[in-house]
């Protein structure tokens, strides 16, 4: 069955074919079969992610845990493995307690901005050898563009809570992560200048071969490029030693101190989202995406080396302390930003003669 | 039209329900922005009038109350209290049960130590240490549970002694504590000493100059961090301090970093005191005779110690009854608490966060 016309959906293509055959067997034709399709892609997505999140929570828990000598959620089923869905399951029937002087419709926003942004970067993402809902031309530009609303949703949450900590918090997440694009923009350009195209396909189908292709083998601006990233992109998740818009210790939760229920759940699951986003971003750039042995499944691969890095980024948030809002901006300014652009100026040298592979 | 644009300091109250302010103090900040421009410490939320309590109760009974004047180091206001009704009634006090204070006093000052580093590097976002302080600590509380079957508010040093004598498994198992804790403090060292982040967040904040430390009467290792060499174990010498060798480390800057690095010092000095005591424990009596009815004789006494937070007095007025007229205790607390509004403005609320963590204040010692 031709299913091209569609979407290309790789390794899951007999599984998508044999729904197209259903749906086509019901009768559906034309733009309503495009748009039923697209609607049950984008609910795969949508379900997968979920669960991704709530996968991660959990294994943060754990990790924390065992890097702080305990064990971490043990109760609920082997390891505790459905500690967060009874955890979700508990927010979702809590009372939304809601400040009378807050900004109504700010308020209710921006959670639910925050969780759109967060989850529409994946319509470009690569999860596997053709595995793509879309591959937009400006692939990266796009994921870039939307998920600077989390600032937004941030800002809204911190105005809307009409509290003096939700507004400092607010103020600081803008300022924050408004920085931190400068060097994560940058990082990720020293990869588009050897790609030559946005689309996330094409910079994982340029990182083909064995791994000494992958982008961070690149020596020497590819390691200090991907090491950048992963700086920005920890500012950009909101993690510590970043993590100063919810500093807990200074604000108590920051921007959504006022949030309880099922809209704080909402801004809970886009923080872990985010993060499993910028790590995907760092394996697509610079990892060589679901490039991996024939062995295993692309989309395997493309899991286990993201994972990784979220590791990576866990491992960040229960070693390191917090560093002060002056600190940090001067890191962004003073260090990171002129790193990253004499990085490119190098990259742009290396490309003119040629030196690289 | 739009209307000029002007900027407004805010007030924020920071406290009495606020992670970091460990207890239930209430600061009011006066904030532009991120900078803190007033701080103005509002205290009275965990009174309890335990001065006040004393007055009604015999000399025993007020034991267990001091206990929670400050319980982070109960045994410690277990001691002065003590302390000053030997004083008063001029008992001698058997050479064990000396010793046996001394080991208990020590063994909670590196407990309440412990608990100033976890809690530190938490309000400075490090949330992992606290983890392992109390996992050390936990070796402590063991032992005291083994004693006196307490493990935070033990009513153990009593008027004359101590209450029961250790169990024989006790020095073993203190020697293989503080030998576990004497190897985990220079891990606490290796995590955070050279940690650029730490350094940033605690070098140069909240400089304390000797003269306003001794100005407000800090004491304790605030004072010792700004280069004073005082503490009443050597310059008012207690119990049998004089007969251990142990250093008083000093720090010369008096920034946060240097109330950190002092206070792991002080429990390396610790665990040499405790070492030396285990090792003279004498054999003999725990307990000199005090009788139940015990009534001193009357006049006034103020006794002190070095405390963990500085020094901790208590001052008893007796009118030969078997009930003080008056109990007045003196935490370090209450002046450091003082000293926030003095090095605490003019600097960004994450710093006011960290200068507040530094002191390590507790608030049962404020309110009392």
């Amino acid at each position: 069955m031709n299913f091209a016309p569609v979407i290309a959906v790789g390794e899951l293509q007999p599984v998508f074919a044999w729904l197209y055959g259903l749906l086509q067997s019901i009768g559906l034709e034309g733009t309503l079969l495009t748009v039923v399709m697209y609607a049950g892609l984008g609910g795969t997505v949508f379900g997968v992610l979920c669960v991704l999140a709530l996968f991660l929570v959990w294994w943060e828990r754990k990790i924390a845990g065992h890097i702080q000598q305990r064990f971490g959620p043990m109760r609920n089923g082997w390891h505790g493995w459905y500690q967060t869905l009874a955890d979700a399951v508990k927010l979702l029937q809590k009372e939304d307690v809601l400040v009378d002087t807050r900004d109504r419709p700010v308020f209710f926003w921006a959670p639910v901005i925050g969780f759109v942004a967060a989850f529409a970067a994946y319509v470009v993402m690569p999860f596997g050898k053709g595995l793509i809902v879309a591959d937009l031309n400006i692939g990266i530009l796009y994921i870039m563009a939307v998920t600077t609303f989390t600032v937004i949703s941030l800002l809204m949450a911190g105005w809307g809570s009409n509290n003096k900590y939700a507004l400092l918090g607010g103020m600081r997440s803008a300022a924050q992560v408004v920085s931190y694009e400068v060097p994560m923009v940058v990082s990720i350009l020293t990869v588009i200048l050897y790609t030559g195209s946005l689309s996330m396909v094409d910079i994982v189908e340029s990182q083909s071969g064995l791994f000494f292709n992958w982008f961070i083998f690149r020596i020497p601006f590819g390691p200090i490029a991907f090491i950048t990233y992963i700086t920005a992109a920890t500012a950009e998740a909101n993690r510590t030693p970043f993590d100063i818009p919810e500093a807990e210790q200074e604000l108590v939760a920051g921007f959504n101190v006022e949030y309880s229920g099922m809209k704080f759940a909402m801004f809970f699951l886009a923080e872990f989202i985010n993060m499993f986003t910028v790590s995907a971003i760092a394996v697509t750039l610079f990892l060589g995406g679901w490039q991996g042995l024939s062995f295993l499944p692309s989309w395997l691969w493309f899991l286990g080396k993201t994972l990784m890095v979220v590791l990576l980024l866990m491992l960040f948030r229960w070693t390191y302390p917090r560093l002060r809002v002056d600190q940090l901006m001067e890191f962004a300014w003073k260090i990171l930003v002129p790193i990253t652009f004499a990085n490119l100026i190098i990259a742009g040298w290396f490309k003119w003669a040629g030196w690289y592979w | 039209m739009m209307g000029e644009i002007r900027t407004q300091e805010f007030i924020v109250n920071m406290g009495p329900h606020h992670p970091s302010t460990h207890g239930v103090c209430r600061l009011m900040l006066t904030m532009d922005g991120e900078k803190v421009m007033k701080v103005e410490p509002y205290i009275g939320y965990l009174h309890r009038a335990l001065e006040k309590i004393c007055e009604n109760r015999t000399y025993h009974q007020c034991i267990p109350i001091l206990d929670r004047f400050e319980y982070v180091t109960a045994m410690s206001c277990n001691y002065t209290f003590a302390l000053a009704a030997e004083k008063l009634a001029q008992i001698e006090v058997p050479e064990r049960a000396e010793y046996l204070r001394v080991i208990m006093l020590e063994l909670n000052r590196i407990a309440s130590h412990l608990i100033f580093f976890g809690t530190t590097a938490m309000d400075l976002g490090a949330l992992t240490p606290f983890l392992y302080a109390l996992r050390e600590r936990e070796y402590i509380m063991d032992l005291f549970e083994m004693t006196c079957g307490q493990r935070l508010t033990y009513n153990y040093i009593r008027i004359g002694g101590v209450a029961k004598d250790i169990p024989a498994e006790f020095v073993p198992q203190c020697r293989e504590a503080i030998k576990i804790i004497g190897k985990k403090v220079p891990e606490y060292e290796g995590l955070l000493n050279e940690n650029p982040i730490w350094k940033a967040r605690t070098i140069g904040v909240g400089v304390l100059p000797p003269e306003l430390a001794v100005a407000y009467a800090a004491s304790g290792p605030i004072l010792r961090a700004s280069g004073v060499k005082y503490d009443l174990r050597r310059d008012d010498p207690y119990s049998i301090y004089d007969k251990f060798e142990f250093d008083i480390p000093t720090r010369p800057n008096g920034d946060v970093f240097d109330r950190y690095i002092l206070r792991l010092e002080e429990i390396k000095q610790s665990i040499r005191i405790i070492g030396q005591a285990l090792e003279g424990l004498p054999e003999g009596d725990i307990k000199a005779k005090v009788p139940l009815k015990f009534k001193p004789p009357a006049g006034e006494v103020y006794s002190r110690i070095e405390n963990s937070r500085g020094e901790l007095g208590v001052y008893i007025l007796s009118d030969g009854t078997d009930k003080p007229v008056r109990v007045k205790t003196r935490g370090g607390s209450y002046n450091h608490l003082q000293l926030i509004p003095e090095i605490g403005t003019d600097c960004l609320i994450a710093d006011l966060v960290a200068i507040f963590a530094s002191f390590d204040v507790i608030m049962p010692e404020v309110d009392r």
